[in-house]
């Protein structure tokens, strides 16, 4: 059944890729459609033995075949499945499932559709590979697959060149922290001696405190390690410097920013952190550091989801700063937190991205949300499924009671975890995430309100012909709704709520620190309260700001212009790097283009090869005149030569 | 072989014969005639030299090989001037300086 | 002086002066006569080295035959007498280099080798008195150096043929016997008998 999960998408894949031409699109997207279905179904049916059987099961672990046998080095394909993994199989499935039922009505006029899903199902299958991965090669597997699947997808309409300096730029920043990351892998095996992850994590206790040279400096093994592999987390989940991809991600379709930049691929990050998890433990410095990007990461992504324009790059903005969250979780040791905020994330920014693509396809493709507005009244049922997922982003609920959305009972859970950390970066994430939560609630009320609030601003056509879009598009975000509202409530004693609980949910699968979620379970009550006033506070300033005085915005952003376009040009981070990264490596490779490989190697070394041997033979060739004498003329010198060499050698000189 | 006359005198000579031909071969512009004449003139100087090392070392060998160096010298001379004929036939005129076909 | 050195001196003198006569005379004629007194006085030099045999047949082969030759070929030619070419200059000074280098370099050969006295006494072919020379070269030329003799016979076959080879030409114009064609004539083909009446001519 494990099998079916995994390589159920990769059929769907290798069918609607190869076959697609032959097969018409219609039976692509069904076929892949009707798999990956399959395979979310399998994967609820899964989790419920595994997490809340009776500890008989705690682990499957499904063979597949030998992979390297070389020396120490064992590895075979295995197919490892706790209850991390069967949660993650079931957001990766279901969410992707949804996707790609919406995306046959959203990607509905496009001419090369089955492409679309072929790369889809391909992804979803390299997601699964990475989830159900028993040793760091088959995660990395599983990580430069979706990297590859993101960079197909991104670049999907290819004929658009900002498509493709999009797709571009996901791939190469990945491509840095993929670096950190197999150096970590390599790191993992010189210091733990092997990459099978059980065999690691009984290591790892043995390898505390030992240390690594490198450079003439002494550094501690598990810290090394650790921070390696989190800047691969770094890269795929788009923390601080290197979040830089996230945004132009938005060029890809809908869809895809849904299922990868929403739900899946950005939490690689953070499913693998926790995965290895007994690594990271073994290093304060470490879960310190991931604290902190953390932290950050959610701040600036908030400040600057302020002000965009583009519906989907706020909402982008807004993964960002909720993956930021997660690591705040985890580096404060509240893995499964973290985890909780990851299962209920992908509900409702899935459902966020998908409501985004409801109202950009009602809108005839128009995503400047100052064209928008009053689409209320046009498209209700997208109005009320934008709201829930607003909702839950926001974190609304009543603290101390189960009554709240999804976003409320995760988010909740991580400020609190964050304040009962010691030292300074407790203190510093909590406040962070407590300005974020305040700026998350701004941002996402202003969508709202631009978006179906006040008068419409987009001209009379499209507002005409704006229309509810088609249920195979809906229904999945009816679906996506109700996971909003309820994975909350339905799951909060398993991950965060109860300590027995989540140790019989969990089991070994990931690292439960008792201690950090007793001492978020008692934190002061203002602190429980922190996140919903900040969410109040928002919800009133936004609704002031674009409701009861329109004008507000536009004057407070001539009051501080500096301020403004700060924050709408991304901090100048993107500028920053392109000064001293980007502009430096064209010129260096357009240097090694043209002047080494054009002009040294082709011209001088190949061609002037050629030429010289011409030269010379051309000056040798004139030596034969056809002059009678002149041969006869050689061949004496000739003669005297050897006479002279026959004298001199023979000492007769 | 007389007592007076030392192997060096012979040598001499013989040396001086092949210097004389070997100028003779390219100091020559005029025609092709006097070029096959100065490898007469060379021959002439080996074998000088072969009859004064038969002579001194009282060994017959030496004068064996100067006839078949005869002999040789006699078929080349043959074949060469063949040759020039056929040459002189072919392109009326052999002076040094017109033959030059085989320029590369 | 005893006389077989004032013979020397002589043949030798005359033998290198006409040498060089033979490269410097402009009319090719003239050089060929000096080749021929080069031979002559080289024979007289084999004789006074007690090469007899050689001695005649060089004169017998080289001047009777080569150098004939070589006549024949200049005066069949019709070359015209050309003076001495500006060009010659150019390659005077180097060529004369060489060359003094080069005799040099021989009599340095000359001067300095010595011979070691085992190669005199042990020699392989020692020359013997008693006999002439001629019968001396005959008896070691017809046994231990047959195949040498076979050899050099085979080089003058082919030198002729391909001399033969190399000058025929057949002019078109002239007739020729063809003896096979003539002994194969058959009488019953070659002469028809006809009967004719006195008075009568033949009619064809």
């Amino acid at each position: 059944m494990i099998q079916a999960i995994v390589f159920f998408p990769l059929i769907g894949a290798l069918v609607a890729g190869l076959l697609g031409s032959r097969i018409g699109h219609r039976a692509s997207e069904i076929i892949t459609s009707t798999l990956l279905v399959i395979a979310a179904l399998l994967s609820w049916w899964v989790l419920f033995p595994i997490a809340f059987g009776d500890g008989a099961q705690e682990v499957i672990k499904v063979e597949i075949m030998r992979w390297i046998s070389v020396g120490d080095l064992d590895l075979r394909w295995v197919l490892r499945v706790d209850t991390l993994t069967a949660v993650m199989l079931v957001v990766v499935t279901s969410v992707s499932s949804l996707v790609h039922i919406y995306s046959i009505g959203y990607m509905a006029d496009d001419p090369s559709r089955s492409r679309f899903f072929a790369y889809l199902s391909l992804f979803t299958f390299a997601m699964l590979m990475l989830v159900t991965a028993d040793n760091f090669l088959q995660m990395f597997f599983g990580w430069e697959g979706v990297g590859l699947a993101s960079y197909l997808l991104i670049g999907f309409w290819y004929k658009k060149p900002s498509a493709n300096a999009a797709a571009i730029k996901a791939f190469v920043v990945n491509r840095v922290g993929d670096f950190g990351f197999a150096l970590g892998i390599f790191a993992a095996f010189i210091v733990l001696g092997t990459i099978d992850f059980d065999t690691a994590f009984s290591a790892v206790e043995g390898a505390k405190g030992t240390s690594i040279s490198f450079l003439s400096m002494n550094l501690d093994a598990m810290t090394v390690v650790a921070l390696l592999l989190f800047m691969g987390a770094m890269g795929k989940s788009a923390q601080f410097l290197l979040h830089t991809w996230l945004p132009d991600a938005m060029e890809g379709p809908t869809p895809v920013s849904a299922l990868i930049h929403a739900a899946t691929m950005v939490t690689a990050g953070v499913f693998m952190v926790a995965r290895l998890g007994p690594i990271f433990e073994a290093s304060a410095f470490a879960m310190t550091v991931v604290l902190v990007v953390g932290a950050t990461t959610a701040f600036v992504a908030a400040t600057i989801g302020l002000v965009q324009n583009d519906i989907k790059r706020v909402i982008a903005y807004s993964t960002m700063s909720q993956l930021g969250y997660m690591f705040v979780a985890l580096g404060a040791g509240a893995y499964s937190a973290g985890i909780f905020h990851l299962f209920t994330h992908a509900f409702f920014k899935a459902l966020l991205f998908l409501g985004a693509g409801a109202v950009i396809h009602a809108m005839h493709h128009e995503q400047d949300m100052r064209k928008m507005g009053g689409l209320r009244k046009k498209i209700p049922l997208t109005y009320a499924m934008m709201l829930i997922g607003t909702l839950a982003l926001t974190g609304v609920g009543i603290p101390g009671t189960s009554f709240g959305f999804a976003g409320f009972f995760s988010k909740d859970s991580i400020i609190e975890a964050a304040f009962a950390v010691d030292g300074w970066q407790g203190t510093f994430a909590f406040w962070s995430l407590v300005v974020a939560a305040l700026f998350t609630s701004f941002y996402s009320w202003r969508l709202i309100h631009l978006t179906f609030h006040g008068k419409s601003r987009a001209d009379a056509h499209t507002y005409e012909h704006a229309h509810e879009s088609p249920n195979v598009m809906m229904v999945p975000l009816y679906l996506l709704g109700v996971g909003a509202v309820l994975a909350g409530v339905l799951f909060y004693d398993q991950f965060f709520g109860k300590e027995k609980y989540i140790e019989a949910f969990f089991a070994h699968s990931i690292v439960i620190n008792a201690a950090i979620i007793d001492a978020a379970h008692h934190v002061p009550t203002w602190v429980k309260w922190s996140a919903t006033y900040a969410m109040i506070l928002g919800l009133f300033t936004a609704w002031f700001m674009y409701i009861v005085a329109p004008k507000t915005p536009a004057k407070l952003a001539s009051t501080m212009p500096w301020l403004y376009q700060f924050l709408l040009n991304k901090w100048y981070i993107d500028e920053l790097y392109d000064f001293l990264f980007v502009k430096p490596a064209f010129k260096v490779g357009n240097f090694l283009w043209k002047r080494f490989d054009d002009d040294l190697i082709d011209k001088t070394i190949v061609e002037g090869l050629g030429h010289r041997v011409q030269d010379i033979t051309n000056k040798i060739v004139k030596l034969q005149s056809g002059y009678l004498y002149h041969y006869a003329f050689v061949m004496l010198i000739g003669i005297a030569a050897l006479l002279t060499w026959v004298v001199v050698a023979g000492g007769m000189l | 072989m007389t007592p007076d006359i030392a192997i060096g005198h012979f040598l001499t000579v013989g040396a001086v014969l092949f210097t004389i031909g070997v100028f003779g071969i390219f100091l020559n512009r005029k025609n092709v005639i006097v070029i096959l004449m100065s490898v007469e003139l060379m021959l002439l100087a080996v074998n000088i030299n072969f009859v004064a090392f038969s002579g001194h070392l009282n060994d017959l060998a030496g004068q064996v090989f100067a006839l078949l160096i005869l002999t040789v010298a006699a078929a080349e001379a043959a074949i060469g001037l063949a040759i020039i004929v056929i040459f002189y036939r072919n392109r009326g005129s052999i002076a040094i300086d017109d033959i030059n076909v085989m320029k590369g | 002086m005893s006389l077989t050195l004032f013979f020397f001196y002589l043949f030798s003198t005359i033998l290198v002066a006409s040498a060089f006569m033979v490269i410097s005379s402009r009319n090719p004629v003239h050089s060929v006569l000096f080749l021929i007194l080069t031979f002559v006085n080289a024979a007289g030099l084999f004789l006074l080295a007690g090469a007899e045999f050689l001695a005649l047949i060089l004169i017998l082969v080289y001047v009777g035959a080569v150098a004939v030759l070589f006549l024949f070929v200049v005066m069949m030619l019709d070359i015209d007498f050309a003076e001495l070419k500006k060009g010659i200059l150019q390659y005077m000074p180097i060529g004369v280099l060489i060359g003094i280098v080069l005799f040099l370099e021989l009599a340095l050969v000359a001067g300095t080798w010595v011979v070691l006295p085992e190669v005199v006494a042990g020699s392989a072919m020692p020359i013997d008195d008693t006999i002439s020379n001629t019968r001396a070269l005959g008896q070691v030329l017809y046994t231990r150096y047959v195949y040498l003799f076979q050899g050099a016979a085979i080089i003058l076959l082919i030198a002729m043929i391909g001399a033969i080879v190399l000058t025929l030409h057949h002019r078109k114009n002239v007739k020729r016997q063809d003896i096979a064609d003539q002994v194969a004539r058959d009488p019953k083909t070659a002469v028809e008998i006809v009967k004719i009446k006195s008075g009568q001519g033949l009619e064809s």
